[in-house]
């Protein structure tokens, strides 16, 4: 009988990544990107956001097809609940961005992923938004994310691959840190 | 104008190592020293530190620690001392108060012009150090003008410090060593924690560095890492070295009673702000940990190495349940911030394009590949993960001596053609 080892495939192309990494580095003006969302009221809380094109590799690009969300408040705030919350979309935002980290570490670290699944809680208090107390803050007090990875490792591997992600997410980095953001009308 | 075959740049361990290097292959060279040797260990370190390597791993070419403390730390005066003694042992061709104000090439190699004059040399050799300049983040300039600022470099005591608290900027080796001595003094101290290395100063009752240096963790070379960018960044790890070879780390510095808090990110209208983000890096930082642990386990494991303790694992770091993302720095009565967010070498005088974007030497292993003839010496990893400590000379300078030495004969065998 012969044994044969299924090369790992987590649908993550690492050596393009590891190329572009390299690549960038020289030329480190191409590294400069802008993503875009444009988003349009049409009542009461509700709200579409278009994502269409961006540009990075000193270049204009468009996604294939243009992707919209949309958003609204429930109805227990008095809306018609059309959409999931703006920070319900944070906290998409927040799975998505460190799920992909983990596929890619898990990629270069020729981890098998089998299953990987998150679930998100992010804690407010409304009194912020509502104006009704100065000292609670407007956004999230904490959020909680909690992975079940199934995966050809050890458990300290897959805390290390989640450890990882972290470390490299955008997302994690927006919203753990301050980032300066100009609003302008007109 | 002045000529010699190899101009060192540096009277320090390195600069010396090399020097020695060099004699031992009769390579005629001098060293340039801009105060006198061991300079910055005079003139740029705090008064308590102490090395973060034992005297047994104190190693320089054919001279080594032999003290009757051969488990202990050196304090800066003996450090001073050993590096000087050194010099004096292996006649090194010091220059002192010749400090370097421009290298430039000249048809013959380099020109290196000097406050004692111009020298013209066909090799040279950078040894002026990694940590000529204390790096001090951008954010830096928001900082409120009532507030001190100190970094390693000028810092000497606690006592040095205005009244207040204390906020530490950065968990490296001087980070958390700094926190603790400024704690104990009665100043009470938050520390920003960022990306960090823990390590114990000793483990199943020997020195982590015994530990590194036999199951050669030391040994692991620049072209063989991983992600050499990362790996030449990662900061210094928590260590102290004491008599009473204690562990430092946040959950110490949390005992003495420190403030612990996430990456400083900015600092906006007098409010300093804190990453959220400190749970990861505690997380990693524990989990890079372990990995070591269980790879020295498995080394003693592999080579039946016998007298040592049981294996043993240390508690998780732990990390505030709520930490602190934003302090008024006016209100929270921060008297002095503390930047110890690293250092980086200082190179106004070099005028050979062998920098990159950031300012940093292209290199391969010490070899300056842009600008053949042009060594450079000290720094993280620069050929293996000992070059970071001060008997990485040892070896490094070898292998670039005889580098260097190939350089030397190829290019009196082109000059020899040319004539």
């Amino acid at each position: 009988m012969t044994m044969t080892t299924k090369p790992v495939d987590n649908g993550v192309n690492t050596e393009a990544l590891i190329g572009a990494r390299e690549a960038l580095s020289e030329a480190p003006e191409a590294a400069e990107f802008t993503w875009r969302a444009s988003c349009t009221w049409v009542s009461g809380t509700y709200s579409r956001t278009k994502i269409e094109g961006f540009s990075g590799l000193g270049q204009e690009h468009r996604h294939r097809q243009v992707f919209t969300s949309e958003a609204d408040h429930p109805e227990c705030f008095a809306s018609e609940d059309r959409g999931a919350t703006p920070v319900e979309h944070v906290l998409s935002a927040l799975a998505s961005c460190l799920t992909a980290g983990v596929a890619a570490v898990a990629q270069y670290r020729q981890i098998q992923l089998r299953s990987v699944t998150s679930t998100l809680e992010g804690r407010m208090n409304v009194l912020g938004i509502l104006g009704a107390d100065p000292e609670v803050r407007n956004g999230f007090s904490a959020i909680d994310v909690r992975f079940d990875i199934d995966a050809d490792a050890t458990p300290d591997e897959v805390e290390a691959l989640v450890a990882q992600s972290q470390k490299r997410s955008a997302v994690f980095d927006i919203v753990t840190n301050p980032t300066n953001v100009s609003v302008s009308v007109g | 104008m002045k000529t010699t075959t190899v101009v060192v740049i540096g009277a320090g361990h390195s600069g010396l190592a090399m020097s020695a290097r060099l004699t031992e292959r009769s390579v005629d060279h001098v060293v340039l020293e801009r105060g006198e040797v061991a300079n910055s260990w005079r003139s740029e370190r705090w008064d308590s530190l102490r090395l973060l390597t034992p005297n047994c791993e104190c190693k320089l070419p054919g001279w080594r620690y032999d003290g009757d403390d051969p488990d202990g730390f050196m304090a800066v005066p003996e450090v001073v001392a050993f590096i000087d003694s050194y010099a004096a042992a292996i006649n090194a061709p010091v220059l002192t108060g010749t400090a370097v104000t421009r290298v430039e090439t000249s048809s013959r190699g380099y020109q290196v012009t000097t406050t004692g004059g111009v020298w013209n040399s066909e090799a040279l050799v950078l040894a002026s150090g990694a940590a000529n300049l204390a790096s001090i983040p951008s954010v830096a300039a928001a900082l409120p003008v009532l507030i001190d600022m100190v970094t390693p470099m000028t810092y000497k005591s606690p006592e040095c410090l205005c009244e207040g608290r204390v906020l530490v900027v950065g968990a490296s080796a001087t980070g958390v060593q700094l926190a603790d001595e400024i704690q104990r003094s009665g100043r009470p101290v938050t520390i920003a924690v960022g990306e960090h290395v823990r390590l114990p100063r000793t483990y199943r009752g020997r020195d982590i560095f015994w530990w590194m240096d036999a199951a050669g963790v030391l040994e692991e070379r620049h072209d063989d890492v991983d992600d050499l960018v990362r790996a030449r960044h990662t900061p210094s790890p928590q260590l102290i070295g004491t008599p009473e070879l204690r562990s430092i780390d946040l959950n110490s510095l949390a005992q003495l009673g420190v403030q612990i808090v996430g990456r400083l990110c900015s600092i906006r209208d007098g409010v300093a702000q804190f990453s959220g983000g400190l749970a990861n890096g505690c997380r990693l930082a524990d989990l890079k940990m372990n990995r070591l642990l269980d790879r020295l386990d498995t080394w003693a494991q592999e080579t039946d190495t016998d007298a040592l303790g049981p294996p043993c694992r240390f508690e998780p770091t732990s990390v505030p349940s709520d930490p602190t993302l934003e302090i008024d720095l006016r209100r929270q009565e921060i008297g002095t911030i503390v930047w110890a967010t690293g250092y980086r070498p200082d190179y106004s005088w070099l005028d050979v394009p062998v920098l990159d974007r950031k300012g940093r030497i292209r290199h391969d292993g010490g070899v300056v590949s842009d600008s053949p003839g042009m060594y450079v010496l000290g720094g993280n990893l620069l050929r293996t993960r000992r070059s970071s400590y001060i008997a990485g000379a040892e070896q490094d300078t070898y292998e670039l001596a005889d580098h260097l030495h190939g350089y030397l004969d190829r290019h009196a065998r082109v000059k020899a053609k040319a004539c």
